[in-house]
């Protein structure tokens, strides 16, 4: 039952991905060279609402549909990865023009070339998780 | 109802986006794309190569159920909700793009350039395909996060972590975009 809860989100996140055109890449380009509002206006609207949602959330202690404390966790304090492993992703992002959820969006929209770009993140996880210990984080 | 299948502007698109994260977390779960890819490593095995892959994946299970779903909701928005995938960018970045060779902008959804088939036998191309995807995979573990899960929900619960984490996104992208493309394309 939850199994097909998952399946509709997904489906709708990939819909809007679709639509919003966060998934092409021409967007991308266009938002690195600040030639439009469009992304910005995405990622903003989304923040203005997830802002107030958990705030609401953290102050009226809501709960969870199953009855569980809603909890996020924090992320570890630190600089180094975020800056670097922030830097890395972008350069990645403007230059395949998508980030892992449009990824998958690209692949169900038939965009074969995308699965390269699909195999070459799994690759790219995989290396961080060997060179991890000896990487400043 | 004609405008559901035009392109969605942004002040409903980002709405639903925000609505995704919400409904995620009134189930009990978080928001975010690229940990799937380390689940992902960890079917194919990587758990023998290194620790981090060491990890009850079958608790990220639902995480690889909603990327079947966006897989399926990118059919459905690709071919079932629009009458066309032409994306209407900024006049001036087509015409800036035409002479960089991508001669599908204002078009297409994708550049042919990097996304048709033909790219299978361009090597330069599809060696660009291949870095961009290893370094969004390798940056996004390293940062701890993607654009949903740092720019849409760690900003949303005011992370500064998030938002070291998405000023490093801009500074990468802006970068390859006015630093190296000049030199690839």
């Amino acid at each position: 039952m939850r199994s097909i809860l998952y399946l509709i989100i997904g489906i709708f996140f990939g819909i809007v991905l679709f639509k919003s055109e966060a998934a092409s890449w021409f967007r991308i380009y266009e938002m690195f060279q600040f030639k439009s509002f469009h992304m910005y206006g995405i990622i903003g609207s989304a923040l203005v609402i997830g802002v107030i949602a958990i705030q609401i959330i953290k102050r009226f202690k809501v709960k969870s549909v199953y009855g569980e404390i809603i909890t996020i966790p924090p992320k570890a304090k630190s600089f180094s990865r975020y800056m670097f492993g922030g830097v890395l992703f972008g350069l990645g992002w403007a230059l395949a023009g998508a980030c892992p959820g449009p990824i998958f969006v690209l692949a169900g929209a038939g965009y074969l070339p995308i699965l390269v770009v699909l195999l070459a993140s799994i690759f790219g996880t995989f290396i961080y998780g060997i060179l991890k210990d000896k990487l400043p984080h | 109802m004609n405008a559901i299948f035009q392109p969605w502007p942004w002040y409903v698109s980002g709405p639903l986006i925000a609505l995704v994260m919400i409904v995620l977390l009134l189930i009990g779960k978080n928001f975010g794309m690229s940990s799937n890819l380390r689940t992902m490593c960890t079917l194919c095995g990587a758990d023998k190569a290194a620790d981090f892959f060491k990890f009850d994946w079958k608790a990220q299970r639902w995480n690889l159920i909603v990327v079947v779903g966006v897989i399926i909701g990118g059919f459905i928005g690709a071919n079932l909700l629009s009458e066309t995938t032409a994306v209407a960018i900024n006049p001036d970045v087509i015409t800036d793009l035409n002479q960089k060779g991508f001669t599908s902008a204002g078009e297409a959804y994708l550049p042919e350039l990097l996304y048709s088939t033909t790219v299978f036998s361009d090597i330069k191309n599809l060696s660009l395909l291949i870095l961009g995807g290893f370094l969004v995979g390798f940056g996004a573990r390293y940062a701890g996060g993607c654009t949903s899960g740092h720019a849409i929900s760690g900003l949303s619960n005011l992370q500064l972590p998030s938002l070291i984490a998405v000023i490093g996104f801009f500074i990468g992208g802006i970068f390859m975009i006015h630093v190296i493309f000049p030199f690839l394309f």
